[in-house]
C-alpha cells in the first residue's frame, strides 16, 4: 500500500520505537524565540550539558519586543531581561541569533522560510503552535512546549505519539477578493476549533496548488486553530522557485540534487487517510470570527448563529463580543485594525493591502498598525513603496514583531473595542484584556481601515 | 518531576468549553525566565478586574470549592504551546485536570510537568459535575496505577487512557530528557545513517 507524504517524512526521521505508542523523532531544524526558550536553557544549564547540534538551532526575538524604536534599549524591564537572557543563552551555547537590530530579525516563522533555511522533508519544532507554517513546504513542523524545546536542545529528538492522517481537499477556483485566509478560516468553521485534534492535516485539491507559497503558509499556519497537530502541502514548482537563490537554499548542482529529492514528496495516490474532506472553492465567501474561538467564524454575508439552547460558553462568548444570535455583521463599526502576525504579515499580504489602499485615507475613527513580518520584508516593503502608500493613507507602519497578535508587549487593542485583526487567534483577551477580536484576511483588514466598518470586500474591488 | 500519586480530593468545577490557554494565563504574563510563580495569575482575566480585585463569581475565588483536581469543559487547553498553562496549573495546586477532551499540545506539556490529564466520556464529565453541584466538597479518588477515577460519594468509576510509557515517567517521577539522554548513541549512530545515505 501506498504512503502518505506525512508518512514518508516520519518514517524517515523515526530514530527509536519506545513502547507501543511513542515514537523518537529525529528534528531537522529547531527555532527557538526569547519567551519558550530561557527555562529549557536552564535545565541544559543545572544538568551541565551543551546544546547538541547548535548549527541545527536558529534563534529570534519576536514575542516580547516592542515595534516601534528598536534600535534603542527596551524600556519594559521584564520584557528587556527576557531578550537579554535569549541573547546570553545563544552566546553561551553557541546558537545563532538574529536578535533585534539583525538584517534577519522577524516572527520566528517569517524568518525561516524567507532565508532558506524550512526546506521539503524536514523535521522542524519550535516552542510556538504556529510552527505548523512550515508545513507549506511539505515538512513536518509543530509547536511543542518548553519541555520538548528543552530535549530537543539537548538531544535533537523529540518523543512523539504519531498523529493520525487527514487530508483536506479544496478544489475549483477562489471568486475574487476572496484568498488563502478566507480557505483557512472557512475550513475551521467547518470543522471547529477541536476538528483537527489528533491528526496531521495534508491540505491538497487544485485551489491549494493554485496558492503562492505566502497563501500556503498562512494556511498552514491556521492548522492548530482546528487542534492539529500541524498542517502540510506537497512541494511542487511553486515551491522550488520560492526556496531557489534564498540564503540558506541549496545552491548550483546542490539545488538541483535537492530538487529530485523533494520530488518525491508526494502522497501516493493508493494511500489512505484516517479522516477526508472536500471543500469547494466557489463556496468560500470572505470570512470573519464573530466569537471567541476561532471556529466561530461566517462569511461576511451571513449573520451570527443564534445561541444554542443551554450552550452557556457560546452565550458568553458573545456576551464577550456584545453581539447577538441573528445580527448581521456588515455594517459593524471598528475602531481598530492589526495587519501582520505569522499568518499575514509577509510581502505578498502587504502588497494586497497597498493595492487596495493606494490613493485612499483610512477612515477617521480607525487606528490601523502595520507590523511586517521580518526586517527584510520591512526592507522590501520600503523599497517597493508600500510604506509610503500605507502612511499616506494613516496606517501606522511599525518594526517588525509578533505585537497586537497576542498584545505581550505594548501593543494592544483598549478594552470593549473591535479590532479587525489579520492574526490567528480571537481568544477572550488575546490583544489586551476585554479586546474584542474579528479574524480576517488582510484584504478585507484594508477595507475595513478605510470604511471604518465591516464591508464586504468583494462589493468593492471593481471600484478600484 | 515529582511522583504522581495516587489522588484522593475535592475538585473544582469549570463547566465552560473551549478553555484556551490564553485563558489559563495570559501572554502579559510569560515574562518569566523560571517555572515557578505562575498559579498566580492563573485565569487572570476569569479571576481579577482590571483593578485587581477578586471577582467574586469566578470559582476560584469561591471558598465552597477547592481541592486538587481541576473539572473543565471538552477542548481543554486548545491555542498556544505555552507550557506555562501547564506550569500555572501545577503552581496553583493542581494535580489533575479532568475534561471530556484536551487539546494536543496542552496534553503533552501537562505529562511532562506530573499534571494528569483525565479524559472521561461527555455523560461522566456530566456525572461529576452533578456530584460537585450536590456537595461541593464531593471527594474524587484518581488511580493512575488502575488508571480508574472514581466518584467516592456514588462509588462510580471509569477508565481513563494514558500512553503506557507516559504512565511509567510518571509515577516514577522520570522526564523524558533523562530517557533521551540515554539512548545518545542510537541518535548518533541514526545521524551517520542519515548522511551515508545522502551521500
Amino acid at each position: 500500500m501506498g504512503k502518505t507524504l506525512f508518512d514518508k517524512i516520519w518514517d524517515n526521521h523515526l530514530v527509536s520505537q519506545v513502547g507501543e505508542d511513542t515514537q523518537v523523532l529525529y528534528i531537522d531544524r529547531h527555532f527557538i524565540h526569547e519567551v519558550t526558550s530561557p527555562q529549557a536553557f536552564a535545565g541544559l544549564e543545572k544538568r551541565g550539558i551543551p546544546v547538541f547540534r547548535p548549527q541545527q538551532t536558529v534563534a529570534t526575538a519576536d514575542h516580547n519586543v516592542p515595534t516601534k524604536d528598536q534600535h534603542l534599549p527596551i524600556r519594559e524591564e521584564l520584557s528587556r531581561f527576557q531578550v537579554d537572557k535569549l541573547t546570553e543563552n545563544c552566546e553561551k551555547f553557541g546558537v545563532e541569533l538574529y536578535g533585534l537590530g539583525h538584517p534577519y530579525q522577524g516572527i520566528v516563522h517569517v524568518i525561516g522560510p524567507e532565508l532558506g533555511i524550512t526546506q521539503p522533508g524536514m523535521t522542524i519544532v519550535c516552542g510556538d503552535s504556529h510552527t505548523s507554517t512550515h508545513g507549506a513546504f511539505g515538512c513536518i513542523a509543530f509547536g511543542i512546549g518548553t519541555s520538548q524545546v528543552e530535549q530537543t536542545l539537548a538531544t535533537q529528538c523529540v518523543l512523539q505519539r504519531k498523529p493520525k492522517r487527514m487530508r483536506i481537499n479544496v478544489d475549483g477556483e477562489l471568486q475574487p477578493g476572496v484568498t488563502a485566509k478566507d480557505i483557512i478560516l472557512y475550513i475551521i468553521s467547518q470543522l471547529t476549533a477541536s476538528g483537527g485534534t489528533g491528526h496531521f492535516v495534508e491540505y491538497a485539491g487544485s485551489a491549494i496548488r493554485a496558492l503562492s507559497m505566502e497563501g500556503r503558509m498562512t494556511i498552514c499556519n491556521m492548522s492548530i486553530e482546528m487542534g492539529a497537530r500541524g498542517g502540510m502541502i506537497a512541494p511542487d514548482d511553486t515551491t522550488f522557485e520560492y526556496i531557489k537563490g534564498r540564503e540558506f537554499a541549496p545552491k548550483g548542482a546542490d539545488f538541483d540534487t535537492a530538487v529530485e529529492r523533494w520530488s518525491l514528496l508526494y502522497t501516493d495516490e493508493d494511500a489512505t487517510f484516517d479522516q477526508e474532506y472536500h471543500f469547494l472553492a466557489e463556496d468560500i465567501e470572505p470570512m470573519i470570527t464573530y466569537g471567541t474561538n476561532p471556529g466561530m467564524g461566517i462569511g461576511i454575508s451571513q449573520a451570527v448563529p443564534e445561541v444554542p439552547a443551554g450552550n452557556v460558553t457560546f452565550e458568553n462568548s458573545l456576551k464577550y463580543m456584545g453581539l447577538q444570535g441573528g445580527q448581521a455583521m456588515k455594517g459593524q463599526k471598528i475602531n481598530h485594525v492589526f495587519i501582520g502576525s505569522c499568518t499575514n504579515s509577509r510581502i505578498e499580504d502587504l502588497r494586497a493591502v497597498a493595492a487596495f489602499v493606494k490613493g485612499r485615507k483610512k477612515a477617521d475613527h480607525v487606528n490601523v498598525m502595520v507590523v511586517p513580518g521580518s526586517k527584510q520584508v520591512e526592507a522590501q516593503a520600503k523599497a517597493e513603496g508600500l510604506h509610503d502608500i500605507l502612511t499616506a493613507a494613516g496606517f501606522d507602519f511599525r518594526e517588525p514583531g509578533c505585537s497586537a497578535c497576542l498584545g505581550m508587549n505594548e501593543d494592544k487593542v483598549p478594552a470593549g473595542e473591535y479590532c479587525v485583526s489579520t492574526s490567528n487567534r480571537n481568544f477572550e483577551g488575546r490583544q489586551g484584556p476585554g479586546a474584542r477580536t474579528i479574524l480576517a484576511s488582510p484584504l478585507m483588514a484594508a477595507a475595513t481601515a478605510i470604511y471604518g466598518e465591516l464591508v464586504d470586500v468583494r462589493e468593492l474591488l471593481n471600484q478600484n | 518531576m515529582e511522583k504522581f500519586q495516587t489522588l484522593h480530593s475535592s475538585a473544582v468545577p469549570l463547566p465552560i468549553e473551549e478553555v484556551d490557554t490564553d485563558q489559563i494565563i495570559p501572554a502579559r504574563f510569560l515574562k518569566a525566565t523560571t517555572r515557578k510563580g505562575f498559579g498566580d495569575n492563573l485565569f487572570r482575566d476569569w479571576r481579577y478586574q482590571n483593578d485587581d480585585t477578586p471577582k467574586p463569581d469566578f470559582v476560584l475565588n469561591n471558598p465552597a470549592y477547592d481541592g486538587t483536581i481541576l473539572v473543565a469543559g471538552r477542548n481543554f487547553g486548545c491555542g498556544s504551546s505555552r507550557e506555562h498553562a501547564a506550569w500555572a496549573l501545577y503552581d496553583y495546586g493542581f494535580r489533575a485536570v479532568v475534561s471530556s477532551f484536551f487539546a494536543d499540545i496542552f496534553r503533552g506539556n501537562a505529562l511532562n510537568n506530573g499534571l494528569l490529564p483525565v479524559q472521561v466520556s461527555e455523560a461522566f464529565l456530566h456525572d461529576i459535575f452533578s456530584a460537585i453541584e450536590q456537595d461541593p466538597q464531593a471527594t474524587f479518588t484518581i488511580d493512575l496505577e488502575q488508571q480508574k477515577f472514581t466518584i467516592d460519594a456514588t462509588g462510580q468509576s471509569t477508565g481513563f487512557e494514558i500512553d503506557a510509557y507516559k504512565k511509567h515517567c510518571l509515577l516514577n517521577g522520570q522526564d523524558d530528557i533523562d530517557f533521551l539522554l540515554s539512548i545518545k548513541d542510537k541518535i548518533e549512530t541514526y545521524e551517520q545513517q542519515r548522511q551515508a545515505a545522502a551521500v
